[in-house]
């Protein structure tokens, strides 16, 4: 099976954050955005930022875990928790250079991305929404990932700049 | 009853590729030819592109300009239909376009105007088909709206420039 | 009963006066005859300052400021929030709601609203978290636009959020905000989110800044409410969704398509203060919003495809750096045709402006075109106001809308709103200023008029009859239909451009709450009863205006004058039609011919404690 990353097109996010509500739907059961592994940040209005995993080449998470809480699907490459084995210890955020992971707001356990097994939830209701910001590829393990780990405010802020020129500079 | 159609124009959109004048050329005139595609790509500078095609003024100033009644509107698309025998090229139909869009025919030199394909246009097919979407189908009454599209391509390449490049736009273009 | 399913479970109480915070619940009676924002902050008003409601200052410590989400809040595509209070334009209420994050971060966080009393000595924001309400110092806030407010706020708040507990990185929290308009006090300014988002009917944010209250942020981590049939629910939201991505004339033309052409066609544009209704500038057209200075096109609010929003920003020129929406129609209208201006760079610079100082793009720039008439006829001169005000120079508006909202010279009496300012300004002129006062009950009207009867929405007793007077989103059909419309979509608390079959939103509701909800039974009882209580407030209204029952339920003067141009021309509101309307429509709420709600219909509506207060008026 090709392996599969979710494309980021930053311009394209609406903050409708119907990723959020598609993958604690499918997650949790019910709607609960701050329990989704994708979240969506806006620093300022306008300047939508979809975060989640990137699935970096070099897995500092992973490596980070002091209790081997982490590991790689071989199939989809995405990170899995064992959430009995996690201790909550926030070693893999840290580590993570765009702070991805984060504790769920009810078990407190490291959230991650998983892909949802190959089939991600909310690159589909984005595509069915016209918007396409999370978009599904097919390509291989590759360092580039490892760009998109990135602090949500500081792409905000490169957004901010190429949408609104010098203004931007001022707005976050 | 065949349901009004309409082509949305996403100039933000445009590639500059310029397959939708293949289409349409190579289904009007039966191959590639550019400069006789009812609808042409202008590039004032690079990076802006802007498709340049008929989009059916509700009050139909062409036709009503034109002497010889040798344009019409098709009942089933409210396409601008042009009967080239009786088109004498005098260009009055180009001239009373807000937006200068018909052109004189390359070959016979007569007034081209983009007739919707009868209803299934071929810009329309490539452009979605590539994913970029500038050139859509919507399905909408005839509106005063389609007037403010009927412009010059310069002009609104203007706008798209500011809007790209902040205040050096207002310098790419003359 | 069953319990209620759809709501939080609990609103947060503030008295800011003593710095006392509690949580409050509601009797379930309440939530199924009242639901939630408009009709239910109608009734908490009505419980805790109705009966001495001629006496409240709307701008006093007694007056409460309510921030309610409903069963369907981030449920529904489209979370809002609805703010209400006694209005200081009214002295009635308006459910006047955003669109905005704030909404269901507030749900999330275990609260369906936020009931504010008092008044803080000093400037404060409140901050709501899953742990509960924290009173904030806001004097570093005090006295900053929109924009700086939410960039100091974000800040802030996560870093405060982080100290508490590290959960990874924060998002930022959803907030609600005033301006400097706000916190003067100008009457008709409103509450704003999200930089271009407003609450703005019925002058709620000048009810903030008398409590010193700058914001109100909100940060939570749980899930949406429970719901009585999930399965339902969720199937549902897919349905809804389909509709939403299949009607693509938003997603578009944004919801300014209309700055040419709802003039041009319908005749039915504020042009100078409504001096005329039609004009002809294509400079004025959504396409030319759309071609220079939409810089994104795929923008929506919480749980919704309808991608209605733009972000616009003037990147060149003289107005470089203004970033809003599209703008919405309104402010094309009322920031651009209305001032005669028809730049499209000088009406996003002039909504942005507004919007930053937080007044109301309708009701303030309603009172700045007042201004610029005034200005015109020779009563208010360029030593009054410090600058000539004439039509299309959009630096004299950027002036106008700054003297106003710091509240200097002349804008100290013109920050009253256009009816209060009206009367001033006849007293201290010795002319009628009133004629140029385009209110109905001290709410100015929406950019919609009556006269070509051609506008999609607005016609004869529209606006006449109206509980929230001039506001066009909850203008009056027959007092049947937009009962199930307008006052439901206040009351549950979504946004109505989230547009499906009406039948799907019902459906919705009552799979959300469990309630046996029908479109029927909103507009024969639920609607009925919410309407006529704020009927009541508006009929008791005072302290400073007592509106009188016909003659006040009425357009004003100028919408009686004919239309000098265009296509419409000569053509006027039709009075003795606006009578027999107006007539029909109390029948139908079953209020007396003087609009006063009788007694058989309260009893039916279970409003009975009004009685007392109506007997006095009939």
């Amino acid at each position: 099976m090709t392996s599969i990353w979710i494309v980021r097109d930053y311009e394209n996010c609406s903050g409708c954050r119907r990723c959020e509500l598609a993958c604690s739907f499918h997650h949790e059961g019910w709607m609960w955005p701050e329990a989704s592994r994708v979240r969506v940040f806006m620093p300022f209005p306008g300047v939508e930022v979809p975060h989640l995993c990137a699935q970096c080449d070099d897995y500092p998470c992973v490596e980070s875990c002091p209790v081997d809480a982490l590991s790689v699907d071989a199939d989809t490459t995405a990170v899995i928790v064992d959430r009995d084995a996690c201790t909550s210890c926030g070693a893999c955020y840290r580590a993570c250079p765009g702070t991805v992971p984060f504790l769920h707001p009810a078990d407190n356990k490291a959230t991650i991305c998983d892909l949802c097994g190959g089939d991600p939830e909310c690159v589909k209701v984005c595509k069915e929404a016209g918007y396409n910001c999370l978009r599904l590829v097919h390509e291989g393990m590759s360092p580039n990932r490892k760009l998109f780990s990135r602090n949500p405010i500081e792409v905000a802020k490169d957004l901010a700049v190429k949408m609104f020129g010098e203004k931007g500079e001022e707005v976050i | 009853m065949v349901k009004p159609i309409w082509i949305s124009r996403d100039y933000d959109a445009c590639s500059g590729c310029r397959r939708c004048e293949l289409a349409c050329s190579i289904h009007h005139e039966g191959w590639m030819w550019p400069e006789a595609s009812r609808v042409r790509v202008f590039m004032p500078f690079p990076g802006l592109e802007v498709p340049h095609l008929c989009s059916q003024c509700q009050d139909y100033p062409c036709i009503e300009s034109c002497k010889f009644d040798a344009l019409s509107i098709d009942p089933d698309t409210d396409a601008v239909i042009v009967d080239r025998e009786a088109c004498t090229s005098c260009g009055l139909c180009i001239t009373a376009c807000p937006g200068t869009v018909p052109t004189l025919h390359p070959g016979d030199n007569k007034a081209n105007i983009c007739d919707l394909c009868g209803g299934e246009p071929k810009c329309v097919e490539v452009c979605v088909e590539a994913g970029y979407n500038a050139l859509t189908i919507v399905h909408e009454e005839p509106n005063i709206h389609r007037k403010l599209y009927s412009r010059n391509p310069v002009d609104t390449a203007r706008d798209l420039a500011v809007k790209m490049f902040g205040e050096k736009g207002l310098e790419v273009i003359e | 009963m069953m319990t209620p399913r759809g709501y939080a479970g609990k609103f947060l109480d503030i008295d800011l006066t003593n710095e006392k915070i509690t949580n409050t619940t509601f009797p379930e009676k309440d939530l199924e005859q009242y639901f939630g924002g408009r009709g239910l902050a109608a009734k908490i008003l009505w419980d805790r300052i109705g009966e001495k409601w001629r006496e409240v200052d709307p701008l006093g410590p007694d007056n409460l400021f309510i921030a309610l989400g409903g069963p369907m809040t981030g449920i529904y595509p489209g979370g809002r929030i609805c703010i209400s209070g006694k209005s200081p334009v009214s002295n009635g209420t308006v459910g006047s709601t955003a669109s905005t994050e704030f909404a269901h971060e507030l749900r999330t966080a275990g609260y369906d609203g936020v009931i504010v009393s008092g008044r803080a000595e000093k400037p404060v924001y409140i901050m709501v978290t899953e742990e509960g309400g924290e009173i904030k110092d806001a004097s570093h806030l005090w006295g900053t636009m929109g924009e700086e407010t939410i960039k100091l706020l974000n800040k802030e708040v996560t870093r405060v959020l982080d100290s508490k507990k590290e959960i990874g990185l924060w998002k930022e929290p959803g907030m609600i905000y005033v301006g400097p308009a706000g916190e003067n006090m100008v009457r008709n300014a409103c509450v704003m989110t999200k930089l271009c988002h407003a609450a703005g009917y019925g002058g709620y944010g000048s009810l903030m800044g008398s409590k010193n209250l700058k914001a109100i942020v909100a940060k939570g981590r749980g899930a949406l409410p429970e719901v009585y049939a999930p399965e339902a629910v969720k199937l549902l939201w897919k349905r809804a969704h389909e509709h939403l991505i299949a009607n693509d004339s938003f997603r578009r033309q944004g919801t300014g398509y209309g700055g040419w052409s709802t003039a041009t066609s319908y005749s039915s544009e504020p042009v100078r203060n409504w001096q005329d209704e039609w004009h002809d500038e294509r400079s004025f057209g959504g396409p030319m919003f759309e071609t220079r200075f939409w810089v994104k096109k795929k923008w929506s609010d919480f749980n919704c495809t309808t991608n209605c929003m733009k972000v616009a920003c003037v990147k060149s020129g003289k107005w470089k750096g203004a970033i809003t929406d599209n703008p919405d129609y309104e402010l094309q209208a009322y920031c651009g045709a209305n001032f005669g201006v028809f730049d499209p760079a000088e009406n996003i610079h002039l909504s942005a402006l507004i919007d930053n100082l937080g007044h109301s793009g309708i009701g303030g720039a309603n009172t700045m075109g007042f201004a610029a008439e005034l200005y015109q006829r020779g009563i208010l001169t360029e030593e009054d106001l410090g600058f000539k005000l004439e039509w299309g120079d959009a630096e004299a508006f950027d002036k106008i809308a700054r003297l106003i909202a710091y509240r200097e010279g002349i804008g100290d009496v013109l920050a009253e709103g256009t009816y209060r300012a009206a009367l001033k300004l006849t007293e201290m002129k010795g002319v009628d200023c009133m004629p140029y006062a385009i209110h109905v009950k001290g709410i100015e009207i929406g950019a919609h008029g009556t006269r070509s009867d051609a506008d999609f929405l607005a016609h004869d007793i529209g606006y006449a009859v109206n509980v929230q007077g001039g506001d066009h989103t909850s203008i009056v059909r027959d007092g049947y239909h937009e009962l199930s419309g307008a006052v439901f979509a206040d009351s549950a608390v979504y946004c109505s451009f989230a547009r499906t079959p009406q039948e799907l939103i019902f459906d919705y509701a009552k799979a959300i709450t469990g309630y046996p909800l029908t479109i029927e039974s909103w507009r024969r009882e639920n609607g009925p009863r919410i309407v006529t209580l704020q009927k009541a407030f508006l009929l008791l209204g005072g302290p400073d205006v007592i509106w009188e029952p016909i003659k006040d339920d009425d357009n004003p003067e100028r919408f009686y004058a004919p239309l000098p141009t265009g296509p419409f021309k000569g053509r006027t509101t039709d009075r003795k039609l606006v009578e027999r309307r107006r007539l029909a429509y109390f029948e139908t709420l079953g209020w007396d011919d003087r609009g006063i709600p009788t007694k058989e219909t309260l009893n039916r509506l279970d409003l009975g404690y009004l009685e007392k207060s109506m007997t006095g008026l009939r």
